[in-house]
């Protein structure tokens, strides 16, 4: 908002706190960030924490009373985690799949790619929106279009691997498949993000570095090890923590690609989440998927600060 | 100065706004909400009930919330209970009914209003049936059973007379095997035409729970319900009975052809079980079907079963906190469950009327299509549910772990009753 100093200091004259253009400026910013704040902190940090009190009653949405029933949940947890087989057990086994496949994989080949995206010039702003265009697409579309992709019989899959006489595939449809049937549609659509970033952590190291290198007489091999790997340090830290966290929370693909969303068949590929949300929303227990939730947050938070203590060293 | 005139702004909107409620606060009419889940065909026929009883009862207003797809209908209830929103009247399946009641969400029918005798009286058994905690919850407009499907085209392309449908089991197995075509070996993939598909996520885990297991001479439950009965000799015959028709006679799947629903409303199966709720779907979706309805088929030991179910309305906590709000909805919950709703529906929903005097009309007995459903009634099972998604799954993994993971149908049943009396038991301790 402008105003008119003039107007607005005379009309204040005769008080003694005085509206400057300078305090008024600072007060409208204020106001301005406080909506945001306070948008932020009642929508995301408010339910995050009262996620941790919901964890200690026997809460049921539906019901008029939320019972205290102090650590039962994650005694409930516990348990579940114990048994042979239970879905609790496999989502923590599958996200655990997840994550240790997916960073690696997703992370090595975006850094593939982005340095060879790096090399090229003709076309390079072609290849580059390629390459990002599936991180900006819906994955509830993605996934539904993956789906399809990996039916049998009439699936484009499917369909090539009978063109070159090899045997047609389950995919979604086997425990076995799923999950890396899932996994790749993940990868893929985050790549674009990562690709991204490692160009611009790319484009940081002065090329001063490699013409040195090449008087030098350095190898490829070496130039990378030795120059683009250690300087590419802080934005692979920055890739790693990142995708971590998002592979942790992975949600959407699964819900929208298995049947009825469950995350089966035979929960081969249900999640953390998915669980959570099952667990709060079809079966009522908002008490024990908070639980969940706690550890999970524990979870992401032990992994994001050993990534960042192990990962983070000075570079020499 | 533009600060206080901003606030002005602001004090004189406040001002309004809250004039504003109160003048709808004072108003005469009596506004109570309706929820149920979008199906088409159901929130035509609701539409046309809630004109009708407007047109008879001036002084009350229904507002029809019917936008929620199936998939989020609880989610929304449960988001609507704490902020202290939501229906006065909801339509839930019956099987959800003990976990709404264990909640606290629903409130027991007015015993003036739908009294024991009344019902017993006047209602279907299923309905009759379903007093949990000694009191009645809910009530239905309409009830449905399970029947046999089949596809009178492909039955005359295989050489099959097409209008008599198998009349037992190994009939079924045999008409089955004879309409599958294959293109290539025998084999899941290659499937071109469905014989029968089971699918245990739609209807056929009720199918094995209440029919075929009672016709192999087992039971799902023991008579108090608290005991899961299916991991017997008989169980494993009929589960495996079930499972063979992807594992032995490979006639069909539910992951081809887009799920063993659709393939048969699409044309590309020859059998299916499922409930009468299934007719609207194929009037809209393939209106050019040729198919007949036929009771299910009876099994070794001769005997009919099917499955009952029912979508019903219960009145809830909200409803019960205003004395003048509650008499609305038990009023509007009177007249959307009179034997004339029942026949409005049958003819929208294809469901039948929940009063049995509507039910048993001649027409709807001699409609080939309805007839059989009618018939089932009579010999009809509503399983008593603690948590119906969570036990439904259970068969959903016993059947994976025959088909996928190789498991014996016995092993298979054993592990699944093994999780379902968990579920059981863990329902009951809760509430003792």
């Amino acid at each position: 908002m402008i105003d008119n100093p003039d107007k607005s200091n005379r009309a204040n004259a005769d008080k003694g706190f005085r509206w400057t253009l300078a305090r008024r400026k600072v007060v409208w910013a204020y106001i301005f960030l406080a909506i945001p704040i306070i948008f932020f902190a009642y929508i995301r940090i408010y339910p995050a924490l009262f996620a941790f009190q919901m964890s200690l009653h026997d809460y049921n949405p539906l019901a008029a009373e939320q019972p205290y029933v102090g650590l039962e949940n994650y005694e409930k947890l516990l348990d579940e985690l114990n048994k042979r087989k239970s879905p609790t057990k496999a989502a923590f086994q599958n996200t655990a799949n997840y994550l240790l496949l997916g960073v690696p994989i997703q992370l090595c080949l975006a850094l593939m790619i982005s340095l060879m995206l790096n090399e090229i010039r003709f076309m390079s702003t072609f290849y580059r929106i390629m390459f990002f265009l599936p991180f900006v697409t819906s994955t509830i579309a993605i996934a539904w279009v993956f789906r399809m992709l990996y039916q049998p019989r009439f699936g484009l899959i499917n369909v090539m691997l009978q063109l070159v006489s090899l045997p047609q595939q389950p995919f979604l449809n086997s425990p076995k498949q799923a999950l890396p049937s899932v996994l790749s549609l993940v990868i893929w659509q985050g790549m674009g993000f990562a690709v991204i970033i490692f160009l611009a952590g790319l484009k940081q190291i002065p090329r001063t570095y490699y013409e040195a290198a090449e008087v030098d007489g350095a190898s490829r091999w070496h130039t990378f090890r030795f120059i683009t790997l250690p300087l590419l340090n802080p934005t692979i830290v920055f890739l790693l923590v990142l995708q971590t966290i998002s592979f942790l929370r992975m949600f959407a693909p699964v819900l929208a690609m298995t049947e009825q969303g469950r995350g089966g068949p035979l929960d081969a590929t249900t999640t953390v989440v998915l669980r959570v949300y099952r667990e709060a929303f079809t079966s009522f227990n908002m008490g024990y998927a908070s639980s969940l939730t706690v550890v999970l947050f524990v979870f992401i938070l032990i992994i994001t600060i050993i990534q960042l203590r192990v990962t983070a060293r000075r570079i020499n | 100065m533009r600060f206080t005139k901003l606030f002005a702004v602001l004090a004189v909107l406040i001002a309004l706004a809250s004039l504003g409620s109160v003048a709808l606060a004072q108003d005469d009419m009596i506004e109570i909400e309706y929820w149920q889940y979008n199906f088409q065909a159901r929130v035509d026929a609701m539409n046309e009930l809630i004109a009708q009883f407007e047109a008879e009862n001036p002084g009350i207003k229904v507002v029809h919330n019917s936008d929620i797809p199936y998939a989020n209908f609880r989610d929304e209830l449960a988001a609507s209970a704490p902020a202290g929103v939501g229906p006065d009247i909801v339509t839930l399946f019956y099987g959800w009914i003990p976990a709404f009641v264990d909640a606290g969400y629903l409130v027991p029918l007015p015993e003036d209003a739908f009294s024991e005798d009344f019902i017993l009286e006047h209602f279907s058994p299923m309905v009759a049936n379903s007093k949990f905690e000694g009191s009645y919850w809910a009530i239905p407009t309409a009830v449905r059973s399970l029947a046999m499907f089949w596809n009178k085209d492909i039955f005359a392309a295989a050489g099959l007379d097409p209008e008599s449908p198998p009349a037992n089991l190994d009939d079924f197995v045999a008409a089955a095997l004879a309409t599958t075509e294959y293109d290539g070996d025998m084999d899941i993939f290659n499937i071109t035409q469905q014989g029968h598909a089971a699918a245990l996520a739609s209807q056929d885990h009720h199918w094995f729970r209440e029919v075929l297991l009672r016709q192999y001479g087992g039971a799902p439950y023991s008579d108090d319900g608290r005991t899961v009965t299916y991991n017997s000799e008989e169980g494993c015959a009929a589960f495996s009975w079930l499972t063979a028709f992807e594992t032995e006679h490979m006639t069909g799947s539910n992951d081809i052809l887009d799920g063993a629903t659709n393939a048969f409303v699409n044309g590309d199966t020859a059998l299916h079980v499922d409930g009468s709720f299934r007719i609207g779907t194929i009037a809209r979706n393939n209106p050019e079907l040729n198919y007949g309805v036929a009771e299910l088929p009876v099994g070794p030991n001769g005997e009919r079963h099917t499955f009952g179910s029912y979508w019903t309305h219960g009145i809830t906590r909200r409803a019960n906190d205003d004395p003048a709000r509650l008499e609305a909805a038990v009023k509007f919950l009177q007249f959307i469950t009179s034997p004339a709703a029942g026949t409005l529906w049958v003819n929208s929903v294809g469901e039948l009327p929940a009063q049995a005097a509507a039910a048993s009309d001649e027409a709807i007995l001699a409609d080939p299509i309805l007839g059989p459903f009618s018939a089932g009634l009579a010999y009809s099972h509503a399983t008593f549910f603690v948590d119906e998604s969570a036990q439904r799954q259970v068969l959903i993994d016993a059947f994976d772990n025959v088909r996928l993971g190789g498991m014996d149908a016995c092993e298979a049943l054993d592990e699944a009753a093994a999780i379902e009396q968990e579920l059981i038991d863990s329902f009951w301790a809760d509430r003792e």
